[in-house]
């Protein structure tokens, strides 16, 4: 079964599955979960504000993203992207985007409906005499959620959040459709050059299922800690 | 914008004659729901004997539900689909290869056995959620008559646990629908792949993907209604959502 395993194409394309490949999906992993968190936040702050109209074109957003497949996504922007740069730009003509802006823009955005979620209900969970308190001493709307909800729904939902962006990471994998050369397409690539998918497919879930149980361990030690500090 | 929209694309014949790039995407459609559905009953199958086997009090059939779920929850869905679709048949002896290769909708059944399993990992875990929350009490009582601990399960428990967890098996249910387009890169032309398809054909980029995308949100509506419906009829009475 394995006696014609050529572990040398592995060891030939380290340099770059790693320095190509996975520096591009760490990157997109890291921006999209830090976009998609900004982005979530106003999202969850305008389901939330009581303004009906605001209200409704958040709820529409988050339900919209959470019902299409995030291939679906990742082409619509992939074509869309050109257009929008255009229309922001002013110029006559669809703006060329790169592969990283393009995957990036995509993922903040479709990320940002789940990370609001997250967020909305880490907003729920503070109690109404915190910014009931914040309002009495004279607090205004911005400095509530900034010094007093905000800190505190982010901090009980750090663990949802890991977990959320573990999930990121394993969907960067997707990119693969438009023929980016993530970890997987790197290793893709080498595995159809040389002809060794075997080899190349099983390192490469090798190494999402080590990145992934290492940092869903980490998590749960995090969870366990905050769970005594209460 | 210098687009040029043309909506009545969809009635101009497509160049694969099967008739109108309506039906194109129809039938993407078709081949939408039939893979998940087939995923569905995988994923509810493993998913629910898996799930038991957590919540048993015996540590090795904990342990091998553990392992189950870590294993297919730590990979990306697109990676399992490459291994049973690329790897498995070059592993397997050579005549097995060669049928599992040779095989017509291929992609189809890996897609089902494949995408089935990884949803499998997560009904899973909301199956342990569900037995984990029925009170102590409904266990020992079923002991105290003198069930074995098949009948625990089969009579006590998981009739239960099932009802509880209705509400998230069907964002599930609807993850599985959402996941079955990750089997276009193994070449399964379900509806994101027909749309796919005719904006190489048509050029049509904007229309094929919202087409798509409304195909995609009727389906998300039909699915939320009628489990909504099947919620409410077989809510527990006494819990939070029932009667």
């Amino acid at each position: 079964m394995f006696e014609s395993f050529d572990f040398d194409v592995i060891r030939r394309s380290l340099a770059y599955l790693f320095f190509d490949g996975m520096t591009f999906t760490l990157t997109l992993t890291g921006l999209a979960a830090l976009g998609g968190l900004i982005f979530g936040t106003l999202i969850a702050l305008m389901r939330l504000s009581g303004l009906p109209l605001l209200g409704r074109i958040a709820g529409l957003y988050v339900d919209l993203m959470r019902s299409l497949p995030l291939v679906l996504v990742i082409f619509w922007f992939y074509f869309l992207v050109p257009y929008i740069g255009q229309w922001l730009t002013g110029s006559s003509r669809p703006v060329r985007v790169g592969a990283f802006a393009s995957s990036l823009v995509t993922f903040v955005l479709f990320e940002a409906a789940y990370f609001a979620e997250i967020m909305r209900a880490g907003i729920q969970s503070i109690s109404k005499g915190q910014p009931a308190a914040a309002q009495a001493l004279g607090l205004t709307y911005s400095q509530t959620m900034r010094y007093i909800v905000l800190p505190q729904a982010f901090r009980n939902m750090v663990p949802v959040l890991l977990t959320q962006t573990i999930v990121l990471f394993q969907d960067t994998s997707l990119v693969y459709v438009l023929s980016i050369p993530d970890f997987l397409g790197a290793a893709s690539k080498v595995a159809q050059r040389d002809g060794r998918l075997v080899e190349m497919y099983l390192f490469a879930a090798a190494v999402y299922f080590i990145i992934s149980c290492v940092a869903s361990f980490g998590v749960r030690q995090l969870q366990s800690r905050i769970a005594v500090m209460r | 914008m210098n687009y040029h929209w043309n909506w009545s694309i969809f009635f101009e014949p497509a160049p694969n004659g099967t008739g109108s790039y309506l039906d194109m995407l129809l039938s993407g459609l078709v081949l939408t729901i039939e893979t998940a559905l087939c995923a569905w009953i995988i994923a509810l199958v493993f998913g629910s004997v898996v799930g038991v086997l957590r919540t048993l009090p015996s540590r090795t059939a904990s342990w091998v539900g553990f392992a189950y779920v870590e294993f297919f929850r730590n990979m990306p869905l697109l990676v399992q689909l490459f291994i049973w679709f690329f790897v498995l048949p070059e592993l397997l002896p050579r005549s097995w290869g060669l049928w599992l290769k040779q095989m017509p909708h291929a992609p189809f059944y890996t897609a089902a056995i494949g995408i089935g399993l990884f949803m499998s990992a997560r009904v899973a875990e909301q199956t342990r959620a569900g037995i984990n929350s029925l009170p102590r009490g409904q266990k020992l009582a079923a002991t105290a008559l003198g069930l074995t601990t098949a009948q625990t399960y089969a009579y006590v428990l998981l009739p239960m646990a099932f009802r509880i967890i209705m509400p998230p098996l069907t964002s599930e249910f609807l993850s599985t629908i959402k996941n079955t387009s990750v089997a276009i890169t193994i070449g399964l032309i379900e509806l994101t792949g027909e749309a796919r398809a005719m904006q190489e054909f048509s050029f049509q980029v904007f229309e094929a993907f919202t087409a798509a995308t409304v195909l995609y949100l009727l389906v998300n509506i039909v699915v939320v209604t009628a489990m909504r419906v099947l919620e409410r009829a077989i809510a527990v009475p006494g819990y939070i959502t029932g009667k």
